[in-house]
């Protein structure tokens, strides 16, 4: 029954394509069997709203009358620093970038309530943002000072630049120890009060495409309420992790490194965060389209949180220290039932991922495509698989003399 | 009738320095439990109640509070939630130590209910798209 993806894309035109959601495939293939609905199905959706630090957007502001050089200079986006190494007047703004002048983790734990984050949602939302700069001045580009305001509908180009987004799955965050950390995964109380997680579980685009079959290089993608493209795969992209015998890792493993206009995008997609005691981020949503080519495709979209494992990590120790050390494995059934028992202690659980917004991604990205105005694409290149023999290399500590 | 209610009082500068609450106990004879208190030099003070006893003695206490100077509000109008910024992931729900979030099985929605809400404030700087407001 294999299908390619241009036969998909001819019926998406004729308006015959039949799309579902990850969450809808899941009672589809029960009730009428994996043959059957690979047959009928053409195009499953997947989606994903949750805190993606390594995410960031470049800009190019259009030269200034004289002009001025910003590479090597100091640029800064209403107060929090841009990157500057780049050409005259193209800056990168990075999600966890914070004002020189935020007091951080001085008065402990930092409220962290404005950041590189917050600059993407508000120059996305059309808000005016103000850019100081200082530059040493050239002979070509004489000015040492700006301050203006910039709009996303004057800058010549803005574009989301996300080096790793939509992990395929992450480590459940605990805290043993006997006071409240303050983490990346949220608040966590001590002696195991509270235990976070931070998945679309069953509609995430990488557990739905377990080996990378249809997900790969120059992939057509909802990213931020806009449409992207997956560029690469993520920075720490590790294959190689223990599986279940459906494939689903239980493990990080893959990531997804995307790419797109920002001027289309809007802020309800990409929402500044703040984690107490952290530090800023950006929560993205991510939507990806998986073309059913054979029943082996729809197979694998048909995983549900209660075959999705993954492990449970001491915050206070094992992440901190690097130690290999897990608490237990759970599955995501077992963690959005609301407790989950660790160690003999019933512990409450809540997510960082927002499932009814993944939902909302999903249903979206099965209109745009049934509306026939997204076609997918063909991968130009696959992401690296577990074939690639890829290993997470820790950084080996040379001393310098 | 008995009553228990939460409220918040707000004290004006030239209330804070007399004895006020233990009164309730005393003349009115109303239980009280104290929630949050907060005083801050040169501004007015801020005490969020439980106030329990009856309902005819409550009226009179609440009067005897609002001669006072006290200004009274009822404590649910205090934290709310900005539909607009609250994503619905669930961050808030085991922080809140009263429960006054939960998760609706079915649509993985969170609901607050914001009668069970203290006003402690715990949930406002935990929530990482800072959707819990607190409104004074």
């Amino acid at each position: 029954m294999a299908k390619t993806i241009a036969e998909i894309n001819e019926k998406i035109k004729q308006g015959k394509a039949v799309v579902v959601t990850a969450e809808e495939i899941i009672d589809i293939a029960k009730e009428k069997g994996i043959k059957q609905a690979a047959q009928e199905v053409d195009v499953v959706t997947t989606g994903t709203f949750g805190p993606m630090c390594s995410s960031g957007a470049y800009l190019n502001i259009g030269h200034s009358k004289p002009r001025i050089k910003l590479g090597g200079g100091r640029a800064y986006l209403n107060d929090v620093p841009a990157y500057t190494g780049l050409a005259a007047v193209d800056i990168f703004i990075g999600a966890n970038a914070l004002p020189d002048d935020d007091p951080r983790n001085k008065v402990y734990p930092g409220e962290f309530n404005y950041g590189g984050g917050h600059v993407i949602e508000e120059l996305v939302a059309g808000k005016d943002i103000r850019l100081v700069a200082n530059a040493y001045g050239t002979d070509c580009y004489p000015r040492k000072r700006l301050e203006t305001w910039i709009n996303i509908k004057d800058l010549n180009e803005a574009v989301l630049f996300n080096i790793r987004n939509a992990y395929q799955n992450y480590d459940v965050a605990a805290n043993t120890s006997s006071k409240t950390i303050y983490t990346y995964m949220g608040v966590l109380r001590a002696n195991l009060g509270n235990i976070n997680y931070s998945t679309a579980g069953q509609l995430s685009p990488l557990l739905n495409d377990p080996y990378y079959k249809t997900i790969g290089i120059g992939t057509k993608i909802f990213l931020g309420g806009g449409i992207g493209f997956v560029a690469w795969h993520g920075t720490q992209h590790n294959p190689n992790v223990p599986r279940t015998e459906k494939g689903v890792p239980k493990r990080g493993a893959g990531a997804l490194s995307v790419i797109g206009d920002l001027k289309q995008m809007s802020p309800r997609w990409l929402m500044g965060t703040s984690m107490l005691g952290y530090g800023c981020t950006l929560t993205v949503g991510i939507g990806v389209p998986i073309p059913i080519l054979s029943e082996e495709t729809l197979g694998y979209t048909t995983v549900t949180d209660a075959e999705i494992f993954s492990a449970i990590v001491d915050y206070s120790d094992a992440y901190p220290n690097l130690k290999p050390d897990i608490l237990g494995e759970v599955s995501y059934a077992q963690l959005k039932s609301g407790r989950v028992t660790v160690q003999g202690k019933e512990v409450p659980t809540a997510s960082l991922s927002s499932y009814p917004r993944a939902v909302e991604i999903a249903n979206t990205l099965k209109r745009w495509i049934l509306s026939g105005k997204f076609l997918l694409t063909e991968p130009v290149a696959p992401l690296p698989g577990v074939e690639a023999g890829i290993t997470l290399k820790p950084l080996n500590e040379r001393p310098i003399e | 009738m008995a009553v228990s209610k939460r409220i918040v009082l707000h004290f004006p500068k030239w209330v804070v320095e007399h004895p006020i609450v233990c009164r309730l106990a005393k003349d009115y004879d109303l239980e009280f439990n104290i929630l949050k208190a907060s005083i801050t030099p040169e501004e007015e003070g801020l005490l969020v109640l439980e106030l329990s006893g009856k309902q005819k003695e409550y009226d009179k206490g609440i009067r005897y509070l609002t001669k006072s100077g006290v200004r009274i509000q009822s404590l649910s109008q205090n934290v709310i939630r900005n539909e607009e910024r609250c994503t619905h992931c669930g961050a808030c729900i085991t922080i809140c130590p009263t429960g006054a979030f939960e998760l609706d099985p079915v649509t993985r929605q969170v609901d607050f209910h914001n009668e069970k809400c203290v006003a402690c404030g715990l949930c406002i700087k935990a929530c990482p798209p800072r959707a819990m407001e607190v409104h004074f």
